[in-house]
């Protein structure tokens, strides 16, 4: 008797077992590669709580064909090898579908080439210096020429900037960005000695003097702009010896590329009104999947005082825009979607399209606010309508002549137009 | 959405149809006045875009109504509001109760408070706003308070407009105070030398020789470059010349001046971070990693002495000195009782010991305060700077921390030279043995002594909660060049702790312009070893058996 019972159990919980298999493995898995400690976890975990949002919310939705998302979590720890170590964890054992990941360039770079070996598929959502397009990799943040070109152009037209100083923290991003600037305002008839260039260390909280030498820099009748690269929280005391030295938005105003809203949350933002930040979204902007889009981050995060930025939209894009790609394609096959993806558009969280080029980048607005006191940012300005994303840069003589075309006939990521060959960069 | 979107645009429309229109009628003059009295100007300011403000504004400020320049400056910080619902222009406030307290701007007059969201900002960008400080120099030139004309001479200077001159051509001669009709012959001076005659030119620049405003020497130079290559030889040209050479000479002056103090501030700085090491490392021989940490400890206080005081922002960091110095030094006396006093004569279980506590300080801070950076107010007395001349100016933060750590450093050479408990410390460190038959509680010591050290690193975290982030690895940064202050001055000795903190912030702050901040930084190491080889034990070493 009892021996039947035990059968009868046990045979329950073995097809229990197997129908969670079975549905387990009907799963589609959703790889996350964010920090999630060390020193940029502040910025990405952010981004692994829009992604696990974006999935609850999908699969309350009925999933995707018929099957539910799983997301596989795993921290890389701001260690830059790490990030290829967790991304063939996350493709050759947890055999996942989609990757969305990574923050700084070198933890990309890192990545790349695992992705490209397992041909893996990720979303990188990051403003980044460009000069490079993956077959494996959609980029949703902006690139160059959505970000730091038009800023300068709008500090050149609307603030009448003549004299430029170009301030960043030394790694990659600032200086492929600044190199592409320098080339890009002399070519706008800039004189060399109207351009002064200078890189610090992460962290960096000494500005006397290179604040004392922008302020100089700046006395000489000519309206000079800063267009600062400068990352993580050296931005604190860089900003506080701006005010200290008594130099305003008005005097010399500094553009950002790196200060969000996140970065921005919980400081006395005073000192700094009126010096400006370009993104291609502030969580200011009133539309209506906006309002829809914060308020469900609020709830699915449980802190009212918790903010949007730029790299969640970018996120949010990412997402959207693989979901539709998967339902286009009818399969979850990176051949497939990566094919799919091409031409897909989602709205912007700010208004308008966001599309997906075959360069792999997206079409997006440009935005530039201007701090206000309460942490977040005005629009002053806007592109008339969206930018397409350029891969490589048109202002350095190194890429100049590359394109980034994934379909056929070219189906290359680094086209040179002038041999018409992929160069193979 | 479409009917809201109408009903924005069809006053727009109607208000460029009505500009267009009055635009047309002024020109032929002989039909109705467009109404450009002060009220009805500024009733178009809820509706007008960003990108039409600038002459709406400039037409604001023509009229001579006495609201004029306190409407200009609310909106200049951004205080002036319309209520959603009347159209009606407010200044508003922010109160205790998170609602808004209103005063009409027409009437002057108080009305009821409300929340934010029956509010719209009349909104500005750097442009308007840089507008409206022209605007409003122009109108302060004739104000009651000094210094408000002071900043208004300055802003004309340099942004020198018709407008502007005129006013000062016509105020000089009724100015009471001595600098600022100084100031203000220099305006004219330098209208003066772009639009006067040669004669007059050359007695302008006679007169402006010898000044450091900057707006000067671009006068000076954009002079000179418009005179051809034919013009070298005159007159006019070697004026010129000889002045921009002098105005040259005196920045060059007054740049090395201002690397000085960056140099000192900086030295001042490590000066406050190496003083507690050299007690610890120095005068015990113990090598403790977790210094930093105290330090961070220190910053950690003030950020908790803030919180708990918010309305006491302006004395807190008086508050912090004493509970940081208690706070780390309680906690230096905690590690030397519980670990270093056991590793006694083991300097690398030490290292490894103390190098573990700081790691669990960093992990305790993280887990209460969070890992993200904590921000420390800076009360009004430490923000801006002095201004000495055009050219050079102290910031006051960096000229109190150079006072402050000073005085840190004459304290705790008073304390070691003159007390008993100095007394004591030094005959422990001299010779151990000696002192415990002479009675004295070498343990005893040993603590108190740490404690000591410890409790000044605390200090020093005060200081750098206004100069740094306030986060968990705030004492990472500063622990390496403490040690380096420490070996570089002479193990054990203050003199040489305060000489090479000094040396390597001038340094430092000389070679910067020069190489960048990463470079100098390498070049002051790789210099420092290069020093270390010829002389191992410091600038000034410790003279005597014992610290064999």
């Amino acid at each position: 008797m009892k021996f039947k019972k035990l059968i009868v159990a046990s045979s329950i919980v073995a097809t229990g077992l197997m129908t969670n298999l079975t549905y387990a493995a009907e799963n589609i898995k959703v790889g996350v590669l964010h920090s999630l400690s060390g020193t940029m976890a502040i910025s990405e975990t952010t981004l692994k709580d829009t992604v696990l949002m974006m999935i609850a919310d999908q699969n309350a939705q009925g999933g995707l064909l018929g099957k539910k998302l799983e997301a596989v979590v795993v921290d890389p720890a701001s260690n830059w090898p790490l990030f290829a170590e967790k991304g063939r964890e996350l493709l050759a054992k947890d055999k996942v579908d989609v990757i969305f990941g990574s923050w700084t360039s070198v933890s990309r770079k890192s990545v790349l080439p695992v992705l490209e070996e397992l041909n893996g598929l990720m979303f990188y959502p990051v403003q980044y210096e460009g000069e490079e397009s993956s077959k494996n990799v959609f980029y949703t943040g902006a690139a160059p020429n959505q970000q730091a070109i038009p800023a300068v152009d709008y500090l050149m037209n609307d603030i009448g900037a003549e004299r430029w100083v170009l301030l960043g923290t030394d790694y990659v991003y600032p200086r492929t960005t600044n190199k592409i600037l320098e080339a890009y305002l002399l070519a706008k008839g800039v004189k060399a000695e109207d351009i002064m260039v200078n890189y610090t260390p992460f962290g960096h909280s000494d500005w006397q003097n290179i604040v004392a030498d922008v302020k100089k820099f700046g006395s000489t009748g000519k309206k000079t702009a800063v267009v600062s690269t400068i990352n993580g929280d050296a931005n604190i005391p860089f900003y506080k010896e701006l005010g200290n030295q008594g130099i305003s938005a008005e005097d010399i105003p500094v553009m950002a590329f790196s200060v969000g809203e996140e970065e921005l949350s919980g400081f006395d933002t005073t000192p700094l009104v009126g010096h400006l930040a370009a993104w291609n979204y502030f969580q200011s902007v009133r539309t209506e999947e906006n309002d829809k889009f914060i308020t469900s981050w609020k709830k699915f995060i449980g802190n009212d005082k918790r903010v949007t930025n730029d790299p969640m939209e970018a996120t949010y894009i990412g997402f959207k825009m693989w979901v539709k790609a998967v339902e286009k394609a009818g399969t979850t096959d990176v051949n497939a979607v990566e094919q799919a993806m091409i031409g897909i558009a989602v709205p912007n969280l700010t208004g308008g399209i966001a599309v997906m080029n075959s360069n792999h980048h997206l079409s997006k607005p440009v935005l530039i606010g201007e701090i206000q006191a309460n942490g977040q940012f005005e629009v002053v300005w806007s592109t008339p309508d969206t930018v397409i994303g350029d891969a490589w840069s048109d202002f350095l003589p190194s890429s100049k002549d590359l394109i980034s075309d994934w379909t056929a006939p070219v189906s290359c990521g680094n086209f040179n137009i002038k041999t018409a060959k992929c160069s193979g960069q | 959405m479409l009917q809201i979107l109408m009903l924005r645009i069809f006053p727009l429309l109607f208000l460029s149809l009505l500009s267009l229109h009055t635009f047309a009628a002024s020109s032929d003059a002989t039909t109705v006045e467009r109404d450009t009295t002060f009220a009805a100007l500024i009733a178009q300011l809820p509706t007008t875009k960003l990108s039409k403000m600038a002459p709406l504004v400039d037409e604001i400020a023509a009229q001579s109504a006495p609201q004029v320049p306190e409407l200009l400056q609310h909106l200049m910080a951004g205080e002036l509001y319309y209520l959603k619902a009347t159209k009606q222009l407010v200044y508003a406030q922010q109160n205790q109760q998170q609602s808004y307290d209103l005063t009409a701007v027409l009437n002057g007059g108080e009305l009821a408070p409300v929340t934010i969201y029956a509010l719209k900002k009349i909104r500005t960008n750097n442009r308007i706003r840089g507008q409206i400080r022209e605007l409003l120099a122009n109108i302060d030139l004739s104000d009651k308070s000094a210094s408000v004309r002071m900043q208004a001479v300055k802003q004309l200077l340099d942004n020198p407009n018709k407008t502007g001159i005129a006013s000062v051509t016509r105020l000089i001669k009724k100015e009471q105070q001595g600098d600022i009709r100084e100031l203000m012959s220099v305006v004219l001076l330098i209208e003066q030398l772009a639009n006067g005659a040669l004669a007059e030119k050359i007695a302008a620049i006679s007169q402006l020789t010898g000044r450091l405003e900057p707006a000067v020497k671009n006068a000076l130079v954009k002079e000179i470059n418009k005179l051809s290559a034919q013009q070298e030889n005159s007159e006019l040209y070697k004026a010129l010349n000889n002045a921009i050479g002098k105005m040259e000479q005196d920045g060059d002056f007054y740049q090395l001046l201002e690397h000085l103090f960056f140099g000192l501030s900086l030295g001042s700085v490590l000066l406050l971070a190496a003083i507690g090491l050299t007690i610890t490392f120095g005068v015990m021989g113990v090598i403790n990693m977790a210094h930093g940490e105290m330090m961070m400890l220190g910053a950690y206080t003030t950020y908790v002495i803030q919180q708990s005081f918010p309305s006491l922002i302006e004395y807190s960091l008086l508050m912090a000195v004493p509970a940081a110095f208690v706070v780390s030094g309680l906690v230096g006396i905690l590690i030397e009782r519980g670990v270093i006093r056991f590793l006694k004569g083991r300097p690398l279980e030490t290292l490894l010991a103390t190098f573990g506590i700081s790691l669990i300080l960093q992990q305790l801070v993280r887990t209460i305060f969070s890992p993200l950076n904590r921000q420390v107010e800076a009360p009004q007395w430490m923000s801006g700077s002095l201004e000495i001349n055009p050219l050079f100016s102290l910031t006051y933060n960096r000229l109190y921390i150079i006072l402050f750590a000073l005085m840190v450093f004459f304290s705790l050479l008073l304390i070691l030279k003159k007390s008993s408990l100095g007394l004591h410390v030094r005959a422990v460190s001299q010779n151990r043995d000696m002192a415990r038959a002479l009675s004295i509680k070498s343990a005893w010591v040993d603590a108190i002594t740490f404690g000591l050290g410890s409790g000044i690193a605390g200090i020093a975290g005060v200081a750098l909660s206004q100069l740094t982030n306030v986060g968990p690895n705030l004492g990472q940064a500063y622990i390496i060049d403490s040690f380096l202050v420490v070996v570089f001055g002479g193990v054990g000795n203050l003199w040489g702790t305060l000489v090479a903190a000094m040396t390597l912030g001038t340094f430092n702050k000389f070679l910067e312009p020069w190489m960048g901040p990463v470079l100098a930084n390498i070049i002051v190491l790789v210099g420092l070893v290069l020093f270390i080889q010829k002389r191992p034990k410091g600038l000034f070493p410790q003279k005597g058996r014992s610290v064999e």
